[in-house]
């Protein structure tokens, strides 16, 4: 575990030079703020398997809401974006109660059709504007005290917030909740026939992923300063899932280099060969699902440990 | 071994992250940025040929301005906001932006106003129609060039209403141009003793009008106003014609371009109403300039085309002349200077940002009046451009009553 | 009937024509169901396309609106660079789709048999973004129109609207080619032979029966079908790269509703979710979008399996 420990330090020290290195703050920005929102889908999708089609709908919706609060009722962004995720929370609730119902594909149906009605909704309340989304909004100052309408400022509030995100999650999934999720991602029957309420436990897995979801979605719209029908879009949803799965599903750090890499294929890779930057995502997409299904860090960690245990066995947990 | 797996892990994450990495900031050019919908429902409009007429614009005013070479970036928004925000953005940011070039699309250009507010980098809004880029979304740095929906209101509604179109229900795209044009519309058909009965709202870009037609059947109007620009227009139309509709109906065209007619036709188009800032025919300055144009494209200029030479030169003229791409400094000097090419004579940047210059009520030519291919248009009226977009309305900070 | 008899209530004087039913003109209303039939009959196709994968080989085929843009232009390149007429593309394109759903069950979806399903979905997933993606850059997002074959141009004088037509046409082609499916499926021995392979491939094949060309056949009947939807749909909505996909997700949404392995339900939910559509458009515009999901949370709610479905 050493060698994960000099890993993170030293990806730590990166992450706080980030303004001196000449990288372009908001691109890091928007890059974590796709790592929060894949870590979160990667507690439903990697830790609970439970393949949820339409997560945009939380990242997205957030987004609007706490634009919304900041813009029309001048809310600070720290109680527009808490107000944020307790919508999204609420919405995850709802989404989540209605799709647990089912299991496998069926609960991916579900959660795309539900979020594609959350599309809607959003294109057509009167509070979201519609075709031109929420513009116009302003960092403001947090809890009143620290403005933050300098990048650089807002960067490293954004990478706390990351962090806190990224160790909360390995808190859940090393509690004794997180543990029972696990029970019930090997085998269901088992696990309810030990007398745990899978339903309840799964909903809860999903709540928590919505709910963190809605947490990046607000802090992306207050670093671009706009939600638009991009961020509930279906595609958003296809984006996220790649990015979890190309990092690697039930690996901590997997969704993070997953969004890494696609957030910047998607800015630099567009410039390059415009268009067919979503015919090339759907390559890596069919490449990953036939031969990659381990994703980067999957793939990594098991080389390792296959090093370490040469007899073959199984890797132990993701650190 | 574990050296080298973690040195492929940081390598992985380093190598995605590096190409983030700025190309300096160039203060020996002067970077023009086009924004536009160049694969979408506006494409024709501008796009890739608009960037053309940049380009041909840089070329005669001599390829360089204060002994700075000029650099020209464009990308496509795909009628997105959010992606021509964050474009505009990030070339302010990082590539020394000195110019933006509005491409088609409203929402998009609202959104890059916000943009132009905060990085103080003037925003020439060459496509969108939204008369609100000169109201309540007005900003110091952005100027309103081609035309709006005030002015197509003025032109087209006016025209209709007063050759008996009294009563109206719209077809209107759903976004910000949409309800702009369709709200600039109906005040002027109240003004001039015609009735709204109703609109319905379309989904920009949608495939199938035939629903939304009916609702406009069954409303009984006598004009079907399409507020729409674009392929959605050609669409709706040539629906409205399958459908029977505009046996009953008189179909109002409130934005259509050159490109549009060309791709209806003058079997389809014929006896339109529509109003232009500019058309390739009126005199022999433009039919100089559309002969270049056609040359290297094969189509005749748009207005929005013409309007982004026009444009790119007025702003090099502005800069020689202050000899200082400082945005302040242009942005004043914009406001004083008066417009004298090809495109207008005589034109003038208003406080709220609009450029202020004569607009042309057309009529689509029937087949057999058509002499030669493109000759589309003849000029119904010829409104000035104070007539045409109208009194300021103070809405906009800069520029109260 | 009951129209007229509501009618007579609202309107004033007896002798008066009906014309309103709670406010809205009999004509509007007729207008949108009978465009919300059209809708209907290509829900009730590619949802008939989609039930006819999944029941018969546990695959979600997320790919399925990108099959139905590739039959669109299929019909449109035929027409434009080979000159095949509309006929001759309404065989040839689903046929030329079809063979490509083969192709892409033996080099793709072959190999991911053994493991989650859900992989499959991915995988399709995938797929559509390829397809749609290329379609889109070497196409353009703005459609092309394809021409309406002459013998079909025209229009129905309804009296409550003109129906053009081929909107007509749609109808009739879209419900003979599903009971027809149906049929096959349902009730005559080839159709046996592949419920038998969904209930035990192994016990099937070792009767003799060559199962892995019979799920080649299936996928690529499937997906032939999703094609022919999109030529039948080429005269109607401009051909373009993007015409599948928001189709698409409304048609999970069907299949949902009707029972996911259930062909009749795909087929009759699909048919009156296009009407049920067309009569939201007027009574309350801004919910015909969400109608369906709605329609679907309902279902999930009361009756999880489906309306037609067999948990």
């Amino acid at each position: 575990m050493r060698t994960t420990a000099i890993l993170y330090a030293l990806l730590g020290l990166f992450a706080l030079c980030v303004p001196w290195l000449g990288i372009y703050p908001v691109f890091m920005m928007k890059l974590l703020c796709f790592a929060m929102f894949a870590c979160a889908y990667n507690l439903l999708l990697g830790f609970g398997r439970m393949l949820s089609f339409g997560h945009a709908a939380f990242f997205g919706f957030a987004a609007y809401v706490s634009s919304w609060l900041i813009t029309a009722h001048a809310f600070g962004p720290s109680a527009a974006i808490l107000c944020a995720m307790v919508v999204a929370a609420a919405l995850g609730t709802l989404i989540g109660g209605l799709a647990i119902r089912r299991h496998g594909i069926y609960f991916a149906m579900i959660t795309l059709a539900l979020g594609q009605l959350v599309y809607f909704v959003c294109l057509e309340a009167p509070f979201t504007g519609g075709e031109n989304g929420l513009q116009g909004v302003p960092r403001g100052s947090l809890f009143g005290i620290l403005p933050l309408r300098s990048d650089v400022v807002l960067y490293y509030l954004v990478l706390a917030i990351f962090v806190a995100v990224f160790l909360f999650i390995r808190r859940v999934v090393h509690s004794p909740f997180g543990q029972v999720l696990k029970a019930i991602r090997e085998s269901e029957p088992r696990a309810i026939s030990l007398g745990y309420d899978s339903n309840r436990y799964k909903l809860v897995a999903f709540v928590i992923s919505a709910t963190l979801a809605g947490l990046a979605g607000s802090l992306n719209a207050l670093v671009l300063g706009f939600a638009t029908l991009s961020d509930v879009q279906q595609s958003t949803s296809g984006e996220v899932i790649l990015m979890t799965l190309l990092g690697g599903t039930g690996t901590f750090f997997g969704p993070v280099v997953g969004a890494a890499v696609i957030v910047t294929l998607q800015e630099y890779l567009s410039d390059i060969v415009g268009g067919w930057v979503t015919a090339i995502i759907g390559l890596i997409f069919v490449a990953c699902v036939l031969s990659f299904r381990r994703g980067i860090v999957g793939e990594l960690e098991t080389l390792r440990l296959r090093r370490l245990r040469p007899m073959g066995k199984e890797p132990a947990a993701p650190a | 071994m574990r050296a080298r797996m973690w040195a492929v892990a940081v390598a992985t994450l380093g190598v995605s992250v590096v190409p983030g990495t700025p190309v300096p900031a160039a203060t020996d050019q002067v970077v023009i940025g086009d924004i536009d919908d160049m694969s979408g429902v506006y494409a024709d409009v501008m796009g890739a040929a608009g960037v053309e007429a940049i380009n041909m614009a840089i070329a005669d005013f001599g390829g360089t301005v204060l002994g700075r070479k000029i650099v020209v970036l464009t990308a496509d928004h795909q009628n997105k906001p959010d992606i021509g925000a964050s474009k505009f953005r990030e070339w302010a940011d990082q590539n020394g932006l000195n110019l933006l070039l509005g491409g088609s699309n409203t929402g998009v250009n609202i959104a890059m106003a916000k943009v132009a507010a905060v990085k103080k980098v003037p925003l020439f809004n060459i496509g969108p129609g939204g008369a609100s880029l000169t109201n309540e979304d007005c900003t110091a740095y952005t100027v309103h060039y081609v035309y709006d929906t005030v002015a197509l209101a003025n032109g087209t509604a006016t025209a209709i209403v007063n050759s008996g179109g009294k009563s109206w229900f719209y077809l209107t795209a759903d976004y910000a141009f949409g309800t702009q044009l369709q709200a600039a519309a109906s005040k002027v058909v109240e003004t001039h003793g015609g009735k709204n009965v109703g609109a319905v709202r379309v989904p920009l870009g949608a495939a199938d009008f035939s629903s939304f037609l009916l609702q406009a059947q069954a409303s009984g109007a006598q004009v079907l106003g399409l507020a729409n620009a674009g392929t959605d227009f050609s669409n709706s139309l040539k629906a409205a014609n399958e459908f029977g509709i505009t046996k009953t109906m008189k179909p109002a065209a409130l934005l259509a371009f050159l490109t549009d007619i060309h791709s209806l036709t003058l079997n389809t188009a014929q006896g339109l109403y529509l109003t232009t800032a500019w058309y390739w025919d009126l005199n022999p300055e433009t039919r100089a300039f559309a002969k270049r144009f056609f040359a290297k494209i094969n189509r005749q200029p748009t207005m929005d085309q013409a309007g982004a030479y026009s444009a790119t030169l007025t702003y090099l003229k502005a800069v020689k002349a202050v000899a200082s791409t400082d945005s302040d400094q242009v942005m004043a000097e914009l406001k004083k200077m008066k417009i004298n090419d090809m495109f207008t004579q005589g034109g003038y940047i208003r406080a709220d940002g609009a450029m202020i210059h004569d607009m042309y009520v057309m009529q689509v030519k029937r087949p057999q009046e058509s002499k030669y291919p493109w000759d589309y248009y003849k000029v119904v009226k010829k409104m000035s451009g104070e007539e045409a977009f109208g009194p300021i309305t103070g809405l906009c900070p800069l520029a109260r009553k | 009937m009951l129209a007229r008899r509501i009618g007579r209530v609202a309107a004033h004087g007896c002798s008066a024509p009906v014309t309103e039913i709670f406010g809205i003109p009999v004509a509007v209303i007729l207008g949108q169901l009978t465009l919300g039939l059209v809708n209907g009959s290509f829900y009730a196709m590619l949802s008939l396309g989609l039930a006819v994968i999944f029941g018969l080989m546990g695959v979600v085929n997320f790919a399925h609106g990108a099959f139905y843009t590739l039959g669109a232009f299929a019909a449109l390149l035929g027409l434009q660079y080979c000159g095949i007429n509309y006929w001759a593309a309404l065989v040839l394109a689903p046929l030329a789709v079809g063979l490509i759903g083969v192709v892409v069950e033996r080099l793709l979806l072959r190999r991911l048999y053994g493991l989650d399903p859900l992989y499959g979905l991915l995988l399709t997933f995938g797929l559509a973004l390829i397809v749609e993606g290329s379609l889109h850059q070497v196409f353009g997002a703005t459609g092309q129109s394809y021409p309406v074959p002459q013998s079909l141009a025209g229009a129905l004088n309804l009296h409550f609207m003109f129906l053009p037509l081929y909107r007509a046409w749609v109808i009739l082609a879209s419900v003979v080619v599903c009971f027809s499916t149906w049929f096959v499926i349902e009730r005559t021995r080839l159709g046996a032979t592949l419920r038998a392979a969904t209930e035990n491939a192994p016990l099937l094949q070792a009767f003799g029966v060559n199962v892995p060309l019979l799920k080649a056949t299936t996928y690529g009947g499937g997906v032939a079908l999703a094609a022919l939807a999109g030529v039948l749909a080429s005269p109607v909505v401009l051909v373009n790269s993007h015409m599948g996909n928001s189709l698409v997700i409304v048609v999970f949404a069907v299949v949902v509703i009707g029972g996911m392995g259930s062909i009749l339900g795909a087929i009759v939910s699909g048919l009156v979710l296009g009407v049920v559509e067309g009569f939201t458009k007027v009574i309350y515009p801004e919910a015909s979008n969400i109608v369906v999901f709605v329609i679907m949370a309902l279902v999930l709610i009361l009756r999880p399996a489906g309306l037609f479905g067999k948990e």
